[in-house]
């Protein structure tokens, strides 16, 4: 572009999505001196969008505003989604909230309770280490766990983890420590993760994206357990308003909310984006230019997005859609653990993720080379609310509310068990159901693989070994989706995984994959993806402290950088 | 006084969650707990401005710091048309009606009250309970919304007094007091 055409440009970047993706790349390129327009979906209730960009003060311990009202959206009457298991289910089973991650300034990591673990060595090599496994297409990532260490230490470091560096023993190697001391464990986590201690698990306290003491200039978590699908009042959650005010702070920054970017424009050429366009609250539309869009609306909203833009292979665009397998054992006690005080995970285990000789055997057992589980999140229920809709009603409610089974005596591990990337689980668009624009909701098709149902069923009992072991005198376990056999006619098939992943696949091979190893589009070079579409695989950990590390390195090279390296 | 419901539809209101809910040893019953008055505010919810839908933030005062949960919150354009939708119902109008025609909240619940009958207050529990079963969809909706009511914070016209919160020994929204940490580590 000559330095004239550059002149007439409203941004030198335009970046879509305000979720820790987006946030992260404005951050690089804010501070590498690049003008940076900001487009966001939703709301704003994070921030102030004038210096000195303080809180709003919207954010409160409120049950119904965030889990009943759709206070952070997306609002499923607006934006309705719809799901179905396979083509056998016709057009969808399912229409309204799937996987919905808040559709505001902050995106998911507005209400993310941020338990952020780096992915091991092998997780960008389990192509070439493990090998194939049927029916799944398993592909190593174009870099490694090396390349990316000094960003994953950048990425503790912006968004304030408070972790211990030496708890975990499976860990990959890093260079250096967490920036804060973990924060105070749940009573809770330390009875379960004391019985797993006891049955030779390793369990450790979990790296989280709270506070722990003053950091970066806002207060330590005070504990007051409206963690995970609330906002924090007090600002002790660093994802990714951390990253928005540094970037607000450059003066490079403008932030518009309730900015629908409907799609990115492309040139005469077809090969170049010259920026986006918009709908605005009153429905308006306008058009942002720029030399580089960077697309970062989440795993869900970006495929859409290329697609509608004429962008990437359609054929592949869409495809390979992940989320976690969640299984979820819960125990109830006879005594009082107060889970809903403090942070919503204390304590998590990476056992499942490197298998044992039982693991193992079992996974022959169901005709697999190996069993990939992942990270289990020692943790217990929510509040009276949620609670109360659990019970069934009559005499029974209020005795059950007066004993709280659930909110006060229960424990619960989240197994996310890894899950086997397939061509098949997509997003796509519904042929009939519409948005409040008028455009084709987004529709996902979704089954998990063999492996992953496995991997459940296998870990399931033992994890609630554990809980008995840690004194529940009874327990039961569910997985999400629930597996095939389990579903019930009229059920939510839908996962309630918040972990999606791998719509816009990255890659050497351009022919099978929609972005190239710096996360640019392979026929569009100057659109960036900068959330976890770009993910070849989903691992069995949280995705967000990758999905910034990558979105670091992304947006340092795209700004010119040198890429920074440290050694084990 | 309610404001949309009528008063026979707010007693038959009150006596159905009161099944639903019902008091036991120290917990209220949903009709102790306001749970009529907070199903009454967000039906009539846009006859207040701004709309009762969001409480503001980000402290109630019962934990310190200035009381603002009262200070409800204005809607963008399009949760407007959202929570008009879902309460009023689209009612024809065509900016409603994208995925075609919406029975709203005030709808359902005045056919399901008068399904109940205008003397279901007087009935005894088992005739009560047999009427509820008639309509589990209308059943439901009074479920969900009474379990919000009891447990919710009292901004939003229930939990009276705090009465469901204090039954069910819950401190309710602590912020900016928060707990320390020995009250999450320690055992109770
Ligand atoms: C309760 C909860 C707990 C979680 N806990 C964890 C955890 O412990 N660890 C972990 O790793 N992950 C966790 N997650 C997941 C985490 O929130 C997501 O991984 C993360 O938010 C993804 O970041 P993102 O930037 O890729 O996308 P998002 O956060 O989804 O942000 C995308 C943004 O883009 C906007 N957008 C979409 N389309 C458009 C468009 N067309 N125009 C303009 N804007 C658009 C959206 O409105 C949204 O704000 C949790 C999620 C939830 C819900
Ligand atoms: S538990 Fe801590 S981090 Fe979570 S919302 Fe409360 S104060 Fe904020």
């Amino acid at each position: 572009m000559t330095d004239a055409a550059h002149a007439t440009l409203d941004c030198d970047v335009v970046v879509v999505g305000t979720g820790p993706g987006g946030a992260t790349a404005a951050h690089v390129l804010t501070r590498a001196g690049r003008s940076v327009i900001m487009l966001e979906k939703g709301r704003n209730h994070l921030l102030a969008l004038d210096a000195p960009f303080g809180p709003l003060g919207h954010v409160s311990n409120d049950e119904i505003k965030f889990t009943r009202r759709h206070f952070l959206g997306p609002d499923p009457l607006l934006e309705p989604r719809t799901f179905r298991i396979d083509d056998g289910d016709g057009d969808r089973r399912w229409t309204g909230d799937v996987n919905n991650l808040p559709s505001t300034v902050g995106g998911g990591g507005f209400h993310a309770d941020g338990k952020l673990p780096r992915f091991r060595e092998v997780d960008f090599r389990a192509r070439s280490e493990l090998g194939p496994i049927e029916g799944a297409d398993i592909a190593d990532w174009p870099f490694g766990y090396d390349e990316l260490e000094p960003y994953y230490t950048e990425a503790e470091r912006l968004v304030g983890v408070a972790g211990d560096h030496t708890a975990n023993p499976f860990a990959a190697w890093r260079s250096g420590p967490y920036p804060m001391p973990p924060g105070p464990d749940m009573f809770c986590a330390t009875v379960t993760a004391a019985a797993a201690e006891r049955l030779g698990y390793h369990p450790y306290r979990a790296p989280t994206g709270v506070n722990s003491i003053e950091y970066d200039g806002r207060p330590a978590c005070n504990n007051c357990g409206f963690c995970a699908f609330y906002g924090c009042p007090i600002e002790a959650k660093g994802d990714p308003v951390g990253l928005l005010r540094a970037a607000l702070h450059t003066g490079h920054c403008e932030i518009r909310p309730d900015a629908h970017v409907t799609e990115v424009v492309l040139d005469a050429t077809g090969r170049q984006a010259r920026g986006v366009r918009y709908l605005d609250a009153a429905g308006d539309l306008h058009e942002v230019t720029a030399s580089a869009v960077v697309v970062a609306c989440g795993a869900f909203e970006t495929p859409r997005l290329l697609t509608r833009s004429g962008i990437g292979n359609p054929d592949i665009v869409g495809r390979f859609l992940m989320y976690h397998l969640q299984t979820l054992v819960l125990g109830l006690f006879p005594f009082r653990l107060h889970a809903h005080r403090g942070r919503a995970v204390t304590h998590l285990m990476d056992d499942p993720i490197v298998p044992d000789e039982l693991a193992m055997a079992a996974a022959r057992d169901a005709g697999l080379p190996y069993f990939r589980g992942g990270i289990v999140e020692h943790g217990g229920a929510g509040m009276p609310i949620m609670e109360a809709m659990h019970l069934p009603s009559g005499e029974m409610h209020s005795r059950l509310m007066l004993d709280s089974p659930m909110r006060d005596c229960m424990a619960a591990f989240t197994m996310q068990g890894e899950d086997l990337p397939q061509a098949t689980n997509r997003i796509d668009d519904d042929p009939r159901v519409r948005d409040v624009w008028g455009r084709p909701a987004g529709r996902v098709t979704y089954s998990p693989h063999a492996h992953d149902a496995a991997c459940a069923t296998h870990w399931a009992p033992r994890l609630e070994a554990v809980m008995k072991e840690a004194g529940a005198h009874t327990t039961f376990w569910v997985t999400s989706p629930p597996l095939r056999d389990h579903l019930r006619a009229g059920a939510d098939p839908t996962p309630t995984s918040r972990h999606v992943m791998g719509t816009t696949r990255m890659g050497t091979d351009a022919r099978i994959t929609v972005c190239d190893p710096t996360q640019r589009c392979w026929d569009v070079d100057n659109v960036l993806v900068a959330d976890s579409s770009v993910f070849p695989t989903s691992t069995g950990y949280g995705p967000t402290l990758t999905i910034v590390a990558t979105a670091l390195r992304a947006a340092t090279l795209l700004a010119g950088g040198d890429a920074p390296r440290t050694t084990p | 006084m309610p404001r949309f419901l009528t008063d026979s539809e707010h007693r038959t209101l009150a006596a159905a969650c009161d099944r639903l809910i019902p008091p036991l040893d120290a917990h209220p019953g949903a009709a102790a707990l306001g749970v009529a008055d907070y199903v009454d505010t967000l039906l009539a919810a846009f006859t207040f401005d701004p709309p009762r839908i969001f409480a503001g933030g980000p402290y109630s005062g019962r934990a310190g710091g200035d009381a603002s949960f009262d200070d409800f919150l204005a809607l963008s354009p399009l949760e407007e048309l959202a929570w008009r939708t879902r309460i009023e119902g689209s009612r024809g109008e065509p900016a409603r009606e994208f995925n075609g025609p919406v029975v709203g909240w005030q709808q359902r619940y005045r056919d399901g009250l008068g399904g109940l009958g205008a003397d279901f207050a007087d009935q005894p529990p088992g005739e009560q309970d047999r009427r509820l079963d008639a309509d589990p969809a209308f059943k439901a909706l009074c479920y969900e919304h009474a379990c919000e009511g009891a447990y919710g914070a009292p901004e939003y016209g229930g939990n009276r007094g705090l009465a469901g919160w204090t039954a069910i020994h819950f401190a309710g929204d602590v912020q900016p007091r928060g707990y320390t940490d020995e009250a999450v580590s320690g055992r109770d």
